[in-house]
C-alpha cells in the first residue's frame, strides 16, 4: 500500500484486539456493581390489546423483590428516535401493539426472583384485531394501531418527482414493470442488549448500555425521565454486535433507570435472546413496483419506483427508512428522470428500523434484478450494460444528490476479471449459475436526525509531558474498529505509533458529541474531526520545536516518534521532548476538532435523506449451485470489489467487506423475521437460520481506491455498502443456473422448486408477489431533475501532503 | 450446593444454587466474564468452554458434572502473560471484530488443534460450525486458525497474510 504514510494504508491489528482475544473487554452485561439489583420486564403476550388493569400487589409481596413499576410510575410522555414519530412508551399504559411490548418492570435480589415476580403481575387485556401484513393494515382502516400518521395505519406516505418519467418512457425502446418483495430479517447480534443504571444519591443518573448511539439515548432520556440532560451521563460499553439493532432508546434502559431511582441501587437489565427478537428494529419487509425505461444499448431513460414498507408497531427510524427505499437508486447509474412513491404502514409486529444498509438493500435487490431482466431482453451482457451506464463523478443526480468519486467502473472490471465472468457467463452447465450486481451507499448521513447547526462529530486530542496522547470522542466501537481508526489517524498526523495513543470513547460526560455508529459515518466524520484536532496539536508542538531549533515551523515533520527538520533529519527532538517544549511554551495541550458534513440537502421536502459527503461503490459476482431436486441454492464462490476511497487499514476494510457479504448471503437465502397468527414464528437462534462456517463460501475481496476529497486521507465507507450487491447477484445467479426468477427474498428452496415446476408446465418461471395493494399516494410536487449538473461544495482536502 | 471445580488450573470451592448452569457459575460466582452468553439454549456456541479438553456449551452444562474435571475458559489460554498462538493470530488478522463470539471460537479451535495439528480448511469449517459469528463472515477466523496451526508446529508464516505492527 502507500509508502507516503507511516500508519494509514497499513494492515495493523486493532488497538483493542488484545483485550478481545483474552476476554478482557467488558461488555454491558459484564458490569457488576456493589448492591446491584437485577431487573426484568413483563411483556405482552398479545399482538394488539387494550390494557384494562395491571395489579402488581402479588409481585411486590414476593421476598427478594425491591420494586415493581408500571407506565404510571414514569412521566406520561411518548418518545421516539425521530422527532416526527413520538409514539413509544417504555412501559405501555393503555394499549399494547405487539407481542413483546413491555408493560411492567421488576427489580429484585437476583434474576430468578425478578422473573418469578413478573409472573405474579396480573394484567387484564381486552384483545383487539391484529394486523399482520401491509395488506391487512390497509384493508382494515377501522382498526387503528396508532392515531397519527398519513392515513389509517399509514405511518408515512411520500411522493417525489424529478422530471417527467412518463415522457421518458414514451421514447424508450424497452419499458419494464416488475414487482418484488423483500421479507424482513433481523440483526441477530451475538450480544443481547444489556443496561446498568445507577441513580446516585446526588440525583444524577449514569447509564451503561450496549448502545450504538449514546448521544441519542442521552438526549431522549432527558425527555423520557423528565430531568435535565445535564444530570444524565450515558456510557456506551463496547458493543457485541450492532448492525443497527442498538440505535433506539429501549424499554429496558429506561426501566433500569427508573428502578434504580426507586430502589436506590444500581440496576441491571439484560435481555434474553427471545426478547432481542421482539426489540428488533430490523430490516423492513418491502413490497416494490419498479417501472424503468431503457434504450437499445441498455441506457436507462427514466425510473419510477414505488415501495410499501411493513413498519411494525412503532415509528422508530421508519420515516427515514421510507425515504431511503427511494433515495440511492440514482447514484449508481445514469438516471435522467426519476419518480419515487413510498408508504410505510403500521402492523402489530416488532418495529422495523435500520439494519445494515438501512432501507436500501430492498430496492437495490429489485433494481439490479430488473436490470438483469432488461439485459436479457436487449441481448446485452449484464456486466457490460452496467459498466456502460455508470453515473458521472462530481455531478448531481436527478434527485439532487451530489456524487463525488466513483470507482464502480474499476470495481466491475476487477470482479469480471477475477471471477472469469467472460468464460462463464452463459457457458456454465445447467444447475450452475453466475450473477452480477452493483451498488452504492452513503458515507455518513448528511443530516442529523434532529435539525441543528452543531458538529456531527467532535474529537479532543491531548498530549502531556509523559509523551502520552489521548483521543476523546463520542463515537462507539461496535466491532468495526472505529477506536482503532481514531488512533491510526492521530498517529499518522503526529508521527507516532497507534500503541502510543489511548482512545477514550462514548461517554457523554467526558467525550465530545458524536452522533453514533450508524449510516457508515464514523470513519469519515470522527476521522476528519480527529485529523483537525491532531493538526492543531501538531501546530503548537511544531511552533515550540521551531522556536527551540531556530527554524521555521513549516520546515518540520513528525515521523518515527520524532519531530525534525525535513531536509536535515538529525536536527530534531524526540516526540516526548517536543511535547515538553509545546507544553512549556503554550500551556496545556488539548485541542478540539469538529466535523459537520457539507450542506448539500436538496431543496425539497425529504431532501435531507440521501445526501452524504461521498458514496462508496461495490460490484459483486456470485457463483451458485442449484439443486433441482431439493431447490437448495448453494453459493460456491463470491468475488467482490469495493471502492473504499482509501483503505485506512486494508485488513479492517476486508473484514467489513467479508462480514457484509456473509450477512447478504444470510439475507438472500435463509434469514426471515416471520410470524404466524400474531406470534413470532422463530424467536430463537436455532429456528432463525443464519449462515455458519459451512454455508459461507470463500469470499475474494478486492479493494479499489479513489481518494475521495471529502474523506479522511480519501477514505469512504466499508461497513454497509458491500452487503447490497450480494443479494441481487445471488438472485441473478439462480436465474442463470436454472432459468427461474425468484423475485422475493429470501430465496428459499420451496420458491425455487415452485419456479422449476412452473417451468415444467411451460409457464413463466417467475416466483414473487402477484398483486399490489390498492393505495393512492399523495400527488407529488414536481421538482426539476438535477441530473448531470456539476457538483458544488467539494472539500479541498487539508491533508493532501 | 457445595462445588469443587478446577478452573484454568486453579482449585475453586464455592456454594451456589443447584439450578445454576456452568456458564452462570463461571460468570457470576467466579467472575470469569470472558465467557459470554448468546442464547442460553445451546444454539450459538458463544459460551463454549473446554472440559477435559473437549468443547462444551457451558449454558447447558451443570457444574456438578464438571467436578473433578479440568475446566478451561478464555482467561486460561494465555500462559504467564504470553498469549496462546490462536489469540495472537486472531488479534493480528482481525479475526475478532465485536469480539463477543471470540472466546468460544478460540476454545473450540484450541480443541481442534489439539486433535489435528494440521487441519484442512474444511476441517476448520467443520469444527467451528457450531459457533456463530455475525461480524466477520468467518474468513479471517479460518485464516487465523490456519496461521496459529502453522506457527504451533514451528512453520514459517509463508505466503499467508502478514500484518505489520503486531507486538513482538
Amino acid at each position: 500500500m502507500s509508502k507516503r504514510f507511516s500508519v494509514v494504508g497499513h494492515s495493523l491489528p486493532k488497538i483493542d484486539a488484545w483485550a478481545k482475544v483474552t476476554g478482557e473487554t467488558k461488555y454491558a452485561d459484564d458490569l457488576v456493581l456493589p448492591r446491584m439489583a437485577y431487573g426484568k420486564l413483563l411483556r405482552s403476550p398479545h399482538p394488539h390489546a387494550r390494557i384494562l388493569r395491571i395489579d402488581t400487589t402479588r409481585a411486590a409481596a414476593l421476598p427478594g423483590v425491591y420494586a415493581v413499576i408500571t407506565g404510571k410510575d414514569l412521566p406520561r410522555v411518548k418518545f421516539g428516535i425521530l422527532p416526527v414519530s413520538q409514539d413509544e412508551e417504555a412501559l405501555c399504559t393503555d394499549k399494547v401493539r405487539m407481542v413483546g411490548d413491555a408493560v411492567a418492570a421488576v427489580a429484585a435480589v437476583d434474576e430468578e426472583t425478578a422473573e418469578r415476580a413478573t409472573e405474579l403481575i396480573d394484567v387484564e387485556y381486552a384483545p383487539l384485531p391484529a394486523l399482520m401484513s401491509i395488506e391487512d393494515a390497509l384493508q382494515h382502516p377501522d382498526v387503528r394501531i396508532h392515531e397519527y400518521g398519513d392515513g389509517p395505519n399509514v405511518h408515512k406516505a411520500v411522493s417525489l418527482q424529478f422530471g417527467d418519467v412518463d415522457a421518458a418512457f414514451a421514447t424508450s425502446d424497452l419499458v419494464r414493470e416488475d414487482v418484488f418483495f423483500f421479507e424482513g430479517n433481523t440483526h441477530l447480534p451475538l450480544e443481547q442488549h444489556a443496561a446498568v443504571a445507577q441513580w446516585g444519591a446526588d440525583g444524577k443518573l449514569t447509564l451503561w448500555s450496549s448502545t450504538q448511539t449514546p448521544h441519542y439515548v442521552h438526549r431522549l432520556l432527558g425527555k423520557i425521565l423528565d430531568m435535565p440532560q445535564a444530570h444524565i451521563r450515558v456510557i456506551a460499553a463496547p458493543v457485541g454486535g450492532g448492525f443497527g439493532g442498538k440505535l433506539d432508546p429501549f424499554a429496558h434502559e429506561i426501566a433500569a433507570c427508573k428502578l434504580s431511582q426507586v430502589t436506590g441501587r444500581p440496576v441491571k437489565i439484560a435481555l434474553t435472546r427471545e426478547e432481542v427478537f421482539y426489540v428488533h428494529r430490523g430490516r423492513h419487509p418491502v413490497l416494490m413496483w419498479v417501472k424503468t425505461g431503457f434504450r437499445k444499448d441498455g441506457a436507462i431513460t427514466g425510473m419510477h419506483f414505488r415501495t410499501w414498507l411493513d413498519g411494525g408497531a412503532y415509528g422508530s427510524y421508519g420515516v427515514a427508512s421510507t425515504f431511503y427505499t427511494g433515495a440511492l437508486q440514482t447514484v449508481t447509474y445514469k438516471i435522467p428522470v426519476y419518480k419515487f412513491e413510498g408508504a410505510r404502514v403500521f402492523t402489530n409486529k416488532p418495529p422495523c428500523g435500520p439494519k445494515r444498509g438501512h432501507g436500501t438493500p430492498q430496492p437495490r435487490f429489485a433494481m439490479e434484478c430488473q436490470l438483469d431482466k432488461a439485459a436479457e431482453q436487449l441481448g446485452l451482457d449484464p456486466a457490460d450494460m452496467r459498466r456502460q451506464n455508470l453515473a458521472e463523478p462530481f455531478t448531481k443526480t436527478a434527485n439532487h444528490l451530489t456524487v463525488t468519486t466513483i470507482g464502480l467502473g474499476e470495481c466491475i472490471d476487477r470482479v469480471v476479471e477475477a471471477s472469469g465472468w467472460r468464460r462463464k457467463w452463459k457457458a456454465l452447465p445447467r444447475g450452475k449459475g453466475i450473477g452480477i450486481a452493483c451498488s452504492s451507499y452513503l458515507t455518513g448521513a448528511g443530516t442529523a436526525i434532529y435539525w441543528n447547526d452543531m458538529p456531527h462529530s467532535g474529537v479532543v486530542v491531548r498530549a502531556d509531558r509523559s509523551g502520552g496522547v489521548s483521543v476523546l470522542c463520542g463515537a462507539t466501537d461496535i466491532g468495526q474498529g472505529s477506536d482503532s481508526v481514531l488512533a491510526y489517524l492521530v498517529a499518522e498526523v503526529l508521527g507516532i505509533e497507534p500503541k502510543d495513543i489511548r482512545v477514550h470513547v462514548a461517554d457523554t460526560d467526558l467525550t465530545p458529541v458524536d452522533l453514533g455508529s450508524y449510516s457508515s459515518r464514523v470513519t469519515l466524520m470522527a476521522g476528519n474531526a480527529a485529523i483537525q484536532a491532531a493538526e492543531r496539536l501538531r501546530a503548537k508542538i511544531f511552533d515550540a520545536v521551531a522556536h527551540k531549533l531556530e527554524v521555521e515551523p513549516s520546515s518540520l515533520v513528525a515521523r518515527d516518534r520524532r519531530v525534525f527538520v525535513a531536509d536535515d533529519e538529525d536536527k530534531g527532538v524526540s516526540f516526548q521532548d517536543a511535547v515538553v517544549l509545546g507544553e512549556s511554551r503554550h500551556g496545556v495541550l488539548a485541542f478540539p476538532g469538529s466535523y459537520a458534513p457539507p450542506k448539500r440537502a436538496g431543496k425539497y421536502k425529504g431532501g435531507g435523506v440521501g445526501p452524504s459527503p461521498c458514496y462508496s461503490y461495490s460490484a459483486c459476482v456470485v457463483e451458485v449451485d442449484v439443486d433441482e431436486q431439493t431447490g437448495e441454492v448453494k453459493p460456491t464462490e463470491v468475488w467482490i470489489a469495493h471502492d473504499v476511497g482509501r483503505a485506512l487499514n486494508p485488513l479492517l476494510v476486508e473484514g467489513q467487506v467479508e462480514g457484509s457479504v456473509y450477512m447478504g448471503l444470510g439475507e438472500v437465502l435463509m434469514e426471515e423475521q416471520a410470524f404466524r397468527k400474531g406470534v413470532h414464528k422463530i424467536p430463537s437462534m436455532l429456528e432463525y437460520k443464519s449462515p455458519t462456517t459451512l454455508e459461507t463460501p470463500e469470499i475474494h475481496t478486492i479493494l479499489v481506491e479513489t481518494d475521495d476529497p471529502d474523506g479522511p486521507f480519501g477514505a469512504k465507507e466499508a461497513g454497509q455498502g458491500p452487503l447490497l450487491p450480494v443479494i441481487p447477484a445471488v438472485a441473478n445467479a439462480v436465474w442463470s443456473a436454472v432459468g427461474v426468477r425468484v423475485d422475493e427474498i429470501p430465496i428459499t428452496p420451496d420458491k425455487v422448486l415452485k419456479g422449476l415446476e412452473l417451468r415444467r408446465l411451460g409457464k413463466a418461471a417467475r416466483v414473487g408477489p402477484e398483486r399490489l395493494p390498492l393505495f393512492t399516494f399523495p400527488a407529488p410536487r414536481p421538482v426539476e431533475s438535477a441530473f448531470g449538473q456539476p457538483a458544488e461544495d467539494i472539500a479541498v482536502r487539508p491533508f493532501a501532503s | 450446593m457445595r462445588l469443587a471445580l478446577t478452573v484454568n488450573g486453579e482449585a475453586r470451592e464455592l456454594i451456589t444454587p443447584v439450578h445454576k448452569t456452568l456458564l452462570e457459575v463461571l460468570r457470576e460466582d467466579l467472575f470469569l466474564t470472558g465467557t459470554k452468553h448468546g442464547c442460553e439454549l445451546g444454539e450459538c456456541g458463544t459460551c463454549t468452554v473446554l472440559v477435559d479438553g473437549e468443547p462444551v456449551l457451558s449454558c447447558l452444562a451443570l457444574p456438578a458434572e464438571c467436578q473433578g474435571r479440568r475446566i478451561e475458559t478464555v482467561e486460561g489460554m494465555a500462559e504467564g502473560g504470553r498469549l496462546h498462538p490462536l489469540q495472537q493470530a486472531f488479534a493480528e488478522l482481525g479475526a475478532a471484530q465485536c469480539g463477543y463470539c471470540t472466546p468460544g471460537i478460540l476454545l473450540t479451535a484450541k480443541a481442534l488443534l489439539a486433535e489435528r495439528a494440521v487441519p484442512t480448511r474444511e476441517e476448520v469449517r467443520q469444527a467451528l460450525a457450531g459457533n456463530l459469528c455475525r461480524c466477520t463472515g468467518y474468513t479471517k477466523i479460518l485464516d487465523a486458525v490456519e496461521l496459529a496451526a502453522l506457527r504451533m508446529r514451528g512453520g514459517s508464516v509463508g505466503a499467508g497474510p502478514r500484518p505489520e505492527g503486531a507486538p513482538s
